[in-house]
């Protein structure tokens, strides 16, 4: 579990967030949504130490990343898996050298456990027979399973995606999301993905987190988020008119 | 103003430059990527070494003949002359400016796209020292290679004024070849030799600095490439005087 506690962060004389109160469990995707500018990205590379906070605490199950050591810093990231929106794979290495890469610099496993362990995490996102191909050479779905394969190489407690579904298709995405709440459910991760697909939020919203202007806004499930009275959160989630449309499905089907 | 500006960025390239000098995660992994930099900024940089020599020494050969075509003048001269040139400016200096532009933008360019597509963080993200892992290697395999660099540009370029006075015979060969050894000074070599691990290590060190320090884009990224190498020509030919001055007197 990771608690985020009266977090505020500035960037010159401009404050980001304010305040930021949040809990993300175990065995749950949580989700962190809002506006573009709304300043979730910057909350979460503050939870992950990319970016320091001014004030507040960020406890991974009770251990306040903010008052550590480089040291302790340094351990507590091999509890960590990220998922970055371009994927940031290697250039260089192919999808097996990708995976493999943070077995080599972690793992006390041999060679042959750590080939044994990536081929694992590579048949688990479903993309056998890629091994020996460059992220160049592979689609931008595959790209993103392969990103999530090296993230969940070295069994990490806490999983952060940063807007997995960004430049995939529908079908796609989908498929992206049920694999991330699968992994979650199945080896028990605190999971945080920073999204503004909707799909994705009534799809594995389990926790979701509504970041408006800085504030925590929402707090709730998928679930909850039909009967929200709050303006803002509205707006932002049912803003097309499709959405919209859904919204009133659910709310008549729900009064039938 | 440009002052403080210099110092706040030498500031920072020093503390890089600790962060880069710490003791590897992995030796292994290290040693696998310190080979990889030696072929890709070393070995793969012999074909230009080569050719830019060869035609450096042919120019420097026949400049020499034109400028020494007096009856007062010895024709060996012209070999003693091409050799001065190429053993203590052109095989260190001037090799390693020209490595500036394609090893430097190499660097930069390379590492400012790992920045921009979120490589370097997700390396920080795992706990790797990124600035150890990517650029410790391409430092250490341009300090150790330059020297197999500077070798070869010696040899080639003296064999490019050979092949002129063979092809053209604006000298004897055998005069030429008397010309180039003649009153030679050992020291010379090592001179240049010393000389370039200094410049091999700013061209590797400023082009990792501007490509780590990347924000923003594509266009960030050519920025970087371009201002590396006009840095780190411009501290080779600082530190050119600099150690001149130290060696020669």
């Amino acid at each position: 579990m990771i608690e985020v506690r009266h977090i505020n962060k500035s960037f010159d004389d401009k404050q980001i967030l304010h305040d930021i109160s949040a809990t993300f469990y175990d065995g749950k995707t949580n989700l962190i949504i809002g506006q573009s500018g709304s300043g979730k990205t910057v909350l979460m590379k503050s939870i992950v130490g990319l970016v320091t906070p001014e004030e507040g605490e960020i406890l991974y199950d009770g251990r306040d990343i903010m008052k550590m050591n480089l040291r302790d810093r340094k351990m507590i990231r091999k509890e960590i898996g990220m998922l970055f929106q371009g994927s940031a794979l290697f250039d260089s290495e192919t999808v097996l050298g990708n995976v493999m890469f943070p077995l080599k610099m972690f793992s006390d496993m041999t060679p042959a456990e750590q080939l044994e362990r990536a081929h694992f995490c590579i048949e688990r996102v479903n993309l056998k027979g890629a091994d020996d191909k460059y992220p160049s050479e592979i689609s931008g779905g595959m790209q993103k399973r392969v990103a999530i394969a090296r993230a969940i190489a070295l069994n990490p407690k806490y999983l952060f995606c940063d807007e997995p579904n960004s430049g995939l298709d529908p079908k796609t995405s989908i498929l992206i999301d049920e694999l991330l709440s699968d992994i979650t459910r199945e080896y028990n991760i605190t999971t945080i993905i920073n999204t503004h697909d909707m799909n994705s939020v009534l799809g594995i919203g389990e926790n979701i987190i509504f970041v408006n202007k800085g504030h925590n806004g929402w707090t709730g499930t998928k679930d909850d988020i039909f009967d929200s009275d709050n303006q803002a959160l509205n707006d932002f989630v049912f803003a097309t008119d499709l959405f919209q449309r859904v919204k009133q499905y659910v709310k008549s089907t729900r009064a039938k | 103003m440009i002052i403080q500006s210099s110092l706040k960025s030498f500031g920072n390239y020093c503390i890089f430059i600790g962060r880069v000098f710490t003791l590897p995660d992995r030796w292994r992994e290290f040693f696998r990527r310190y080979v990889n930099e030696i072929v890709k900024l070393g070995i793969d940089s012999i074909p230009l070494v080569i050719v830019i020599s060869i035609f450096i020494g042919a120019v420097c050969t026949i400049q020499m003949y034109l400028n020494t075509s007096s009856p007062l003048m010895p024709r060996y001269a012209v070999g003693l002359a091409t050799r001065e040139i190429i053993l203590l400016e052109f095989s260190s200096s001037i090799l390693c400016l020209i490595l500036a532009g394609k090893v430097g933008s190499n660097i930069a360019s390379e590492i400012g796209t790992m920045r921009v597509t979120e490589q370097i963080d997700a390396l920080e993200i795992m706990g790797v020292n990124s600035a150890n892992f990517l650029v410790l290697p391409k430092v250490m395999a341009m300090v150790t290679f330059i020297n197999v660099l500077v070798i070869f540009s010696m040899f080639t370029s003296l064999w490019g004024g050979y092949m002129v006075c063979a092809v053209t015979g604006l000298v004897p060969v055998s005069t030429y070849v008397y010309g180039i050894q003649t009153q030679f000074i050992s020291w010379y070599v090592w001179y240049a030799l010393i000389k370039s691990l200094f410049f091999a290590f700013v061209v590797s060190s400023v082009a990792s600095y501007f490509g780590y320090y990347v924000k923003g884009g594509a266009l960030e990224v050519g920025k970087a490439s371009t201002n590396s190498v006009v840095t780190s020509s411009i501290v080779i030919l600082l530190l050119d005087v600099i150690l001149t001055n130290l060696m020669l007197q």
